[in-house]
């Protein structure tokens, strides 16, 4: 990873974001402009240079990141055919040693970027794995919104961990993860991230941790230094409000899916004792035994779409939306840590204020901490966006999915009452016919 | 003096009221499907079109119908204040209306009490007859939402369209339209409680009710008879468990339907945050809400299955009181007959001096002497009084009792294929409401997924 020129954008796989030297880092080359950039915006192709919602993007100072930015959003939004890197979780197996039982699960990589050196990738993590990745993007990316893991502590003890579905609904959610990771237009060129898709041995590469200090600001901690935030921008404060607000609406929404899951249950186990009355009635009944008994096939089919349903809001529902609860959780604190390095550069620079300090080509104390400030402001302000976009779709595809699987409830239903009519019927039309 | 005689002539009443099929015993079904999809018209057509092929045993037609109910307060037997609910019946003779006119119908005014009268009258007056059953006198199996009070409106009205389905059937059977008090107790408001008691039949009551809880073995019962009573028991029980269970359904089945309710709230206010996802938020909320209400119809229309299942239930007490009936009537004959048959060795033994079975008298005269000629002669002479009165008494029994067998014979049969005509209506009408609700069901979900997808 040189200090170089960048070059092309990431579009057709090239280093150049690698090639920028992060802007919180201690180096003290500014992002110049390429060249190249000009030439490469329309090499994207016929498609405008614009954002998604019709604003055009703003070329014209380069030295801005959050045009570079603006652009490598640009991507994300195009159809898979311009992604190159494909990350899969699936094959989850299990693994009983004398220590310990635990679940690993197959990461399948994809890729044609040079940052790897092989096209594909195969390796097996288990949650420990998933979960140091995660503090480490954390750690080396803190001015970005690390998508969420699923929990690390089984709920309530009730369920088993080693259960299908349980094993399941983890795995999504794994893949979930690692594939907004790969989808983020920094964090997919992450370092970490790269060793833990292609390394064999993650252990070794683990306990390596400090020896591996990277120029990706590694050693920029932020310290919580109680300075005291003047004025937090409009838009961050927006942020900050609409997240609490949503955090609660999602907590509702939780609560009352877990309310209608309860009630069903409990339609259901009274359902399963209803059908059976009417087989036992049956029994003892001449004509009415076969309508009876189609009866109560009936109730058992529809039963038995019940279950269905309530088992994949359970796996399929509830599960999201955990997850998005525990994402705003960190993002918050994100938001937290921006306003720390605001607050910091305001005490700065008043302090300055007071002091006379030659204007040198060399950043001063303050001036860094406002390249932190405008940076962190960026590219919040960018993951912020990509974040709503990525969350709209979520919850379209979430709830359409809740209405397809009621939907689906109830054309199982259906069918099951439309098929009996006809056997109801049948014997009563036979009797006015011999009469 | 000619015998009135009542026909049916279903009403599609004021509250969407489903008769399942009736007929006269022996004559064509009146084909009333239990189709939600059939109009009111249709309904009329169908019924119209059957009444003229009806038998012609039936000599007077009349329009019934229980139209209304209303509220009045009164005092009652222990001059207390009370409130109680009448209900008006109205008749009208079926020709008028066939002839083009239209004249206000007869009407008078019943309290639930009188129809419990006339119902135990006709028990006790037709006891191999299965009388149709009253709607109950309270509420029950009731689920939770669904009130249990008397007085509510819609127990009002439940119990109005059960009161008309009660006078129709009886107004239907061949045996039962023809009785005299019913035909009073539809055309006389005043006196007819009096003229019904002038019938004596509160003895032959008390004396049923004795008999009905009355515990004796028969030695040679009827197979046919026990297995009908097992049936009954069979089909009290599992209706009255179907009931139960039904209710409960209904319960939760109302919970998970109001709890999606809270969905449109919440929708709503989240949907105050969004910029985009705003509308389809908002619009998807409110198909939810839809959806959440949706259940009081749903809950409602399951209530007329409900009643047509409890009118089984209560039926199936009366198919039992038929059975017992013949088992006493069985019973008695058997007493009546070893009565005799005691009777008739006693006076063997007078005559010809052995005492062949052990008796108190025996010993008593052996300790203490014979009769005299004279004392036997009387006693002989009582003896073959009672002899031919026991003989006369059994004769009569067993013809009685042929013709109680034969009665109720038929009416078990004609009480059968209604039954299984009705109970089946029910199940194909609870079929189509089944279906109604999973469109409806369907509906809701695919409206919400196309405001979900503009999300």
């Amino acid at each position: 990873m040189s200090a170089g020129t960048p070059k092309s954008l990431p579009s057709s796989g090239q280093k150049s974001i690698q090639d920028i030297s992060h802007p919180l880092s201690a180096e003290d080359s500014v992002l110049t402009p390429s060249p190249d950039i000009g030439n490469t915006t329309s090499s994207i192709g016929e498609k405008d240079l614009s954002l998604p919602n019709g604003t055009p993007v703003d070329t014209s100072s380069p030295g801005s990141s959050s045009s570079l930015l603006n652009r490598l959003q640009l991507d994300d939004d195009l159809d898979g055919e311009t992604r190159d890197l494909f990350v899969t979780v699936d094959d989850p197996k299990k693994h009983v040693s004398t220590m310990e039982t635990y679940i690993t699960y197959r990461v399948s990589t994809k890729t044609t970027r040079t940052e790897f050196d092989l096209p594909e990738y195969s390796a097996r993590r288990r949650y420990q794995d998933f979960d140091w990745l995660r503090n480490k993007l954390e750690e080396s990316q803190p001015t970005h919104l690390i998508p969420p893991l699923p929990e690390k502590f089984v709920m309530k003890g009730v369920v088993d961990r080693f259960s299908e579905e349980f094993v399941e609904t983890r795995r999504k959610a794994l893949d979930k993860f690692l594939k907004r990771v790969a989808d983020h237009p920094v964090l997919s060129f992450n370092e970490h991230f790269n060793v833990f898709l292609s390394a064999k041995d993650l252990n070794a590469y683990k306990r390596q941790g400090l020896a591996l200090l990277t120029k990706m600001g590694e050693s920029v901690k932020y310290v919580t230094g109680g300075y005291k935030l003047r004025g937090r921008p409009v838009e961050f404060a927006a942020m900050g409000e609409y997240l609490d607000v949503f955090t609660q609406k999602l907590g509702t929404i939780d609560r009352i899916a877990q309310r209608i899951i309860k009630e069903q249950s409990e339609y259901l186990v009274e359902l399963r004792e209803y059908g059976p009355v009417y087989s036992g009635w049956a029994s003892s009944e001449g004509e009415l035994q076969e309508p009876l008994e189609g009866v109560s096939g009936c109730v058992a089919n529809c039963s038995s779409a019940l279950e269905e349903l309530t088992e994949d809001m359970s796996e399929d529902f509830l599960p999201v939306l955990r997850e998005y609860v525990l994402y705003i959780e960190s993002m918050k604190s994100v938001l937290k840590k921006r306003d720390q390095v605001q607050a910091e550069y305001e005490a700065k620079l008043e302090a300055t204020a007071f002091r006379k300090e030659e204007r040198t080509a060399v950043p001063t104390d303050v001036e860094k901490c406002q390249d932190r400030v405008e940076c962190f402001n960026a590219d919040l302000k960018a993951d912020w966006d990509r974040w709503q976009n990525n969350k709209r779709q979520d919850f379209r595809q979430l709830l359409t999915g809740m209405a397809d699987k009621n939907t689906q409830y109830y054309e199982k239903c259906l069918a099951a009452w439309e098929s009996i009519i006809p056997l109801l019927q049948e014997k009563q039309d036979a009797k006015t016919d011999t009469n | 003096m000619e015998q009135p005689s009542l026909v049916v002539r279903l009403r599609v009443s004021k509250k969407k009221l489903k008769i399942g099929r009736m007929a006269d015993s022996n004559s064509e079904e009146i084909a009333v499907i239990g189709n939600t999809d059939l109009t009111a018209a249709e309904l009329e057509n169908n019924k119209n079109n059957t009444m003229a092929e009806a038998g012609t045993t039936l000599l007077r037609r009349m329009d019934i119908s229980v139209a209304e109910a209303e509220k009045r307060t009164g005092k009652n037997a222990v001059n207390m204040q009370e409130t109680y609910t009448v209900y008006l019946i109205e008749t009208r003779p079926i020709d008028a209306v066939t002839e083009g006119q239209n004249p206000a119908p007869d009407s008078l005014w019943r309290r639930y009490s009188e129809f419990e009268l006339l119902r135990n009258y006709l028990l006790v007056t037709y006891p191999f007859i299965v009388v149709p059953p009253l709607p109950e006198k309270r509420a029950e199996f009731v689920w939770h939402k669904l009130s249990a009070d008397n007085m509510d409106p819609d127990f009002v009205e439940r119990r109005r369209t059960g009161l008309e389905n009660f006078l129709l059937r009886v107004a239907s059977h061949s045996v039962l339209s023809n009785d005299k008090m019913f035909y009073h107790f539809l055309t006389e408001e005043n006196g007819w409680k009096e003229v019904v008691f002038e019938t004596g039949f509160q003895a032959k009551a008390d004396s049923r009710l004795k008999a009905l809880n009355a515990t004796f073995r028969v030695k040679n019962p009827d197979k046919r008879f026990t297995e009908l009573k097992h049936y009954s028991d069979e089909l009290q029980s599992v209706t009255s468990q179907l009931l139960r269970v039904r209710a409960r359904v209904a319960d939760r089945l109302y919970g998970v339907y109001k709890v999606h309710g809270n969905y449109g709230r919440v929708f709503s206010e989240w949907s105050a945050i969004e910029k985009d996802m705003g509308d389809g938020l908002q619009s998807a909320g409110h198909h939810m809400d839809a959806y959440a209400a949706s259940v009081d119809d749903i809950l409602e229309e399951e209530e007329h299955y409900a009643d047509q299942l409890k009118e089984y239930l209560f039926y199936a007490e009366a198919l039992r009181a038929v059975c017992r009936k013949h088992e006493l009537m069985q019973y008695e004959l058997e007493t009546a007959a070893q009565d005799l048959t005691s009777k008739k060795q006693q006076r063997e033994e007078l005559v010809t001096g052995t005492v062949r079975t052990f008796s108190l008298k025996g010993m008593t005269s052996k300790l203490f002497g014979q009769e005299t000629p004279e004392q036997r002669e009387v006693k002989l002479q009582v003896l073959e009084e009672q002899i031919t009165q026991g003989e006369e008494l059994i004769k009569d029994q067993n013809t009685e009792c042929n013709e109680y067998v034969k009665n109720a014979w038929l009416d078990i049969e004609r009480f059968k294929e209604q039954k299984d005509r009705d109970l089946k209506e029910a199940l194909i009408s609870y079929a189509v409401m089944q279906i109604s609700v999973c469109k409806k069901g369907i509906q809701v979900w695919t409206n919400a997924k196309e405001c979900f997808s503009k999300m």
